[in-house]
């Protein structure tokens, strides 16, 4: 497909690196530059730092601003003030979901969503379509590049103050401005950083030269699969509904938003299915779409750096989807035994 | 970790990025540097049974990387007499050593004439470069 990708502005410094660039929504991105496991380890153990600027960013504003997205997103945005953020769900009428989002409170009247690559026209249009008087919707991700630094030595490494998780303030980092968001995908300490496109380069130059080490596309979903965080398009989707994927957290069934209805009656009803995480008892590497005995199917699946065995989030039907449960899983035509375990896969304590 | 690219003169290649050491009626097996530098750091191997027969030009194992996994190509036909169980144990053995410690399995050679079909380095070398 003669499709002509899209590049970050930290592009060149990827280059330079000599990382391995994949098509990835539309973008053309470092899937890794030394390789997925020492990546891996970095983050577990000191400080990563991955360009994630393909993400969207979509500013909501206006007196109505909150309205609107109390309407269409499941977490319950009266919950935070000015400063904080919060993990919730872009959700159709059925409970589906469109797309899984930070939403920032800047103030009353203005927020930033921080949502997936792929989805960022999707999330847009919905949005838009159901705009208010007073109300504004402005896709603002051509403005911005976003590096995520993330590890139990993040913070220090960039000489960031400690907060709490979900916050977000102005700061700098040797000079460079950007908002620092106290929020990631990795299971660990860190932040995410967002600044103006023309100054993405920079920030990664300084960020690197703190000592963080560039990790790539594949090491981060790694790490996520680690800590059992949902990737959309894989895990959910606009056919697979919030409680079923764990997510009722992420549901404020007290407040009216679309979807609402459908995911109180999954919840009063039960679950057909649930998503739910396991590990593999013999060798073998989980993927997407293998088949689970017994009906059911794996929608994440890859080999764990920190466990050293195949791990994955499977759908299965509710009466195996309980810890402990074993499970055979079709791995090209050889059946492989697998165990549901306990959200997260991978715990700090257990390795330190 | 990861070797520097190399192509041993004394091996013979198979254009699907595999390698035979030939040894009289025997030979070891393997993936090219090419082949585990396209896959990435190797977390599984699948190896054949010992006593199984394998067949020029068709599967006799996988190897799966963290992002990928692969069919192996059998660049010669007989029966495997020993799978190498350090591979199977530690993956990345390939990575760090694909034509020493990474081999994959040992055979007996069941027609030692395929030997001739098999590339010279500096034909694989020239595959290699139009990959």
């Amino acid at each position: 497909m003669a499709q002509t990708l899209q590049r970050t502005p930290i592009h060149d410094r990827h280059v330079a690196l000599d990382a391995r660039l994949v098509p990835f929504a539309g973008w053309e991105m470092p899937v890794q530059y030394e390789g997925v496991i020492p990546e891996v380890r970095a983050v577990r153990g000191d400080a990563g730092v991955f360009d994630v600027s393909h993400m969207g960013e979509l500013e909501v504003e206006g007196p109505r601003a909150t309205e609107l997205l109390q309407a269409t997103l499941s977490n319950d945005l009266a919950r935070i003030g000015p400063g904080q953020a919060q993990y919730t769900l872009l959700t159709n009428e059925r409970g589906g979901i469109i797309d899984d989002l930070i939403a920032y409170k800047l103030d009353d009247f203005r927020y930033l969503l921080i949502v997936n690559a792929s989805n960022r026209e999707a999330d847009f249009q919905w949005l838009k379509e159901r705009e208010l008087p007073g109300s504004d919707v402005r896709d603002v991700s051509d403005q911005y590049a976003l590096l995520a630094v993330q590890g139990p030595r993040a913070i220090e490494r960039l000489g960031l103050p400690e907060a709490q998780a979900f916050t977000f303030a102005e700061g700098e980092i040797d000079g460079v401005q950007c908002m620092v968001n106290r929020t990631g995908y990795t299971g660990e300490d860190g932040c995410e950083l967002l600044a103006m496109a023309e100054d993405g380069a920079e920030l990664w130059d300084r960020v690197v030269r703190r000592g963080a080490v560039p990790c790539g596309l594949g090491a981060r979903d790694t790490l996520r699969l680690e800590v059992c965080y949902p990737l959309h398009g894989n895990d959910i989707t606009p056919d697979t509904d919030a409680i079923s994927a764990g997510l009722g957290w992420a549901c404020a069934l007290d407040k009216e938003f679309t979807g609402a209805n459908a995911l109180r009656e999954t919840k009063a009803r039960g679950p057909e299915r649930k998503l739910v995480p396991f590990v593999m008892e013999e060798k073998a590497v989980p993927r997407q779409g293998m088949d689970v005995d017994g009906g059911g199917v794996v929608t994440s699946g890859t080999h764990s750096p920190m466990l050293d065995r195949g791990i994955g989030l499977a759908y299965l039907p509710a009466a195996t989807a309980v810890p402990d449960a074993e499970i055979s899983i079709d791995v090209r035509g050889r059946k492989r035994r697998a165990r549901v375990v306990k959200r997260p896969i991978y715990k700090r304590e257990e390795n330190s | 970790m990861a070797a520097t690219e190399t192509y041993p003169d004394e091996l013979k290649y198979h254009k699907e990025h595999d390698w035979a050491r030939i040894e009289g009626e025997e030979a070891l097996l393997g993936i090219t540097w090419f082949a585990q530098d396209a896959l990435g750091e190797l977390v599984h191997y699948e190896p054949p049974k010992e006593g199984d027969t394998i067949k020029r030009d068709s599967a006799y194992g996988e190897v799966e990387s963290v992002k990928a996994v692969s069919d192996v190509i059998a660049p010669l036909s007989g029966e495997v007499l020993e799978v190498n169980t350090k591979v199977v144990d530690e993956p990345e053995t390939v990575n760090a050593d694909p034509y020493g410690e990474g081999w994959l399995v040992r055979i007996r050679l069941s027609d030692p004439a395929e030997a001739d079909t098999l590339l010279e380095v500096d034909a694989y070398k020239q595959v290699v470069a139009e990959s």
